[in-house]
């Protein structure tokens, strides 16, 4: 079985106007084939770097990334990627965007055709084939988007925060749709998150990334049966990960803005912080 | 007029619909509604209608006294050819060969100088604007020749080209190119780079890239540039039929200024804005086919 990713010792740096930024700092971690791995960690901690890297469009500045045992060169269609924004081209339609992968294989119309059509009909979503991407709604682009991603019959899927900017009925819609189809694909999946329910609900492992540099910190295996229901989510089995999980991020949450607070602010949060400090935290 | 209906999530879970408990049904309030709006629409219509026939009209009517009376208010009315005489000769005019000939082939020039001026400005566009060492060899060349009015081509191209013809063609060109080019850059730059990275996430090799995402992502400015483009393709090409031409609508304008038919000055011009209109409204009509997402997504805003 193919689809194993093997970060080790991964170093990034950005030249930026004041001096290189340090986004990722000796991070090491490996996706077994076929399991679905989630890194949460706060806001601007670096996941979606660790996530360009796999996905070939960040280079390495220390440091190495194996898929398969063999260095990346590039993005490839190998590595499916699916992205927080709606990146769908909004001049071809839904399956028009489905196609484009396998065009790029040269896969001739009549074939492309009929898979893309195929995949659609899987995901529910045949009756909007030729809709253009604007004409629909926001759950739904990101459905096309992960189908899209699948169409070339990619080794594994990176998921750069794809339900983060959907309302929450919809994100957990969509957890179910992804989840369900991954129990029956079985491709390795990368999937980032700062939702701590949503890595939960999909996750065999997830690993807790903390802030500035990016460092793995913790990792956690998920021992919830498959194949996960909503009902799941209310389970004491849940809960204790979820209060595990909320300490661990909170914590390294907390250590990031320290960066930005006053000295001495962290102790006993709320009381030395004075109106300057608050000020800085919102 | 089209009823735009948002597409919901069809697994998204059925909410049950608030029951009215008052007043008419669902249906009659949909009836009376979309009759109100119907209605509002045509009122606003025949409003528009009525206020541009107004403003036509008092035009006209301003023309015809002020030829009538032979106004001389520092600008003169003495000379100026009335509305009647005007139509009188237009319908002369679309009786005579000589006329329609000119039309044509003010449209031909047109049409090839616009043609290479489209080919050349949007292909040209799409590569300096997406591979940067095309745009720092290309673009300092184009920045100095851009600001040099097409009109002022004329002597120069009159040495450049072996015909008149060629001459004036290259005028009409120049006049749409760097508005067909700069734009094209430009819509190159406005591409979301997410839309590069999901197509080169899909195995998108350099040559698709621009091709199948650079191309169609900068076609709603490449639109923006022909339309533009065609204006001042019409300008530059009317300004070299006066100087250097032998027929084309430009050419018949000026010609009657010297052959003292000043009435048909007045149908020359109207010719040339009528011309003119049309050209844009075919760019608008070809855009509008060439770019069928954009009217989809304008019907959902």
């Amino acid at each position: 079985m193919k689809g194993r990713i093997e970060i080790s010792r991964l170093g990034v740096r950005f030249a930026s106007g004041s001096g290189d930024v340090e986004a990722l700092h000796d991070v090491s971690m490996t996706v077994e084939p076929g399991s679905f791995v989630s890194i949460i960690g706060p806001s601007g901690c670096g996941k979606s770097t660790l996530l360009n890297v796999v996905a070939g469009f960040v280079r390495p500045t220390t440091g190495s990334v194996l898929i398969d045992g063999k260095t990346i060169d590039g993005p490839s269609a190998e590595r499916g990627v699916v992205f927080q924004q709606y990146s769908l081209f909004p001049w071809r339609t839904v399956r028009g965007n489905v196609e484009f992968g396998l065009k790029m294989k040269g896969i001739a119309k009549p074939e492309r055709e009929v898979r893309a059509r195929t995949l659609l009909g899987l995901a529910g979503l045949l009756a909007f084939e030729n809709h253009y991407p604007d004409a629909l709604s926001g759950g739904m682009k990101q459905r096309v988007g992960i189908v899209r991603a699948l169409a070339p019959g990619p080794q594994m899927l990176l998921m750069d925060e794809p339900f983060g900017a959907l309302d929450a009925q919809t994100r957990s819609v969509m957890q179910q749709i992804l989840t369900n189809m991954w129990q029956r694909l079985r491709i390795s999946v990368l999937f980032i998150t700062h939702d701590i329910d949503e890595a939960i609900f999909l996750s065999d492992r997830i690993h807790v990334m903390t802030a500035r540099p990016g460092v793995l910190k913790t990792a956690i295996d998920v021992p919830l049966p498959r194949p996960r229901t909503p009902e799941m989510v209310t389970s004491a089995g849940f809960m204790d990960l979820r209060g595990s999980l909320i300490r661990l991020v909170r914590e390294e949450s907390l250590k990031a803005m320290g960066g930005e607070l006053a000295d001495g602010a962290l102790d006993g949060l709320g009381i030395e912080i004075g109106p300057e400090g608050l000020g800085r935290m919102l | 007029m089209d009823v735009v209906r948002r597409i919901d999530e069809p697994d998204a879970v059925a909410t049950p619909r608030p029951t009215v408990r008052d007043g008419p049904t669902p249906v009659a309030i949909e009836t009376a509604s979309v009759w109100r709006r119907w209605r509002a629409v045509v009122l606003q219509r025949a409003r528009t209608f009525a206020l541009g026939l107004v403003s036509l009209g008092t035009t006209l009517l301003l023309w015809h006294l002020a030829t009538r009376y032979r106004l001389d208010l520092y600008v003169r009315f003495t000379n100026i050819p009335s509305p009647g005489d005007v139509f009188d000769h237009l319908v002369r005019a679309l009786h005579s060969p000589s006329y329609v000939r000119n039309i044509l082939k003010s449209l031909q020039r047109i049409f090839i100088g616009f043609a290479f001026a489209a080919l050349f400005g949007i292909a040209l566009g799409v590569v300096i604007g997406w591979y940067r060492t095309a745009r720092e060899l290309v673009f300092p060349t184009a920045e100095v020749l851009r600001p040099i009015p097409a009109i002022a081509w004329v002597p120069m191209s009159i040495m450049l080209w072996p015909t008149a013809e060629g001459s004036m063609v290259f005028i009409t060109f120049l006049g749409a190119f760097f508005p067909i080019l700069l734009n094209t850059m430009h819509g190159v730059a406005m591409i979301d780079p997410v839309l590069v990275r999901a197509a080169r996430s899909l195995g998108a090799r350099p040559r698709a890239l621009l091709l199948e995402v650079i191309l169609p992502g900068s076609l709603p400015y490449a639109f923006t540039g022909l339309s533009v483009g065609m204006g001042v393709a019409w300008v530059s090409l009317i300004a070299a039929e006066m100087i250097s031409g032998q027929f084309g609508i430009g050419y018949f304008t000026w010609e009657s200024y010297s052959l003292i038919q000043y009435a048909d000055i007045a149908v020359g011009m109207i010719t040339i804005g009528l011309l003119g209109l049309v050209c844009s409204g075919l760019i608008r009509m070809l855009g509008r086919i060439a770019m069928p997402w954009i009217r989809a997504s304008e019907a959902h805003k």
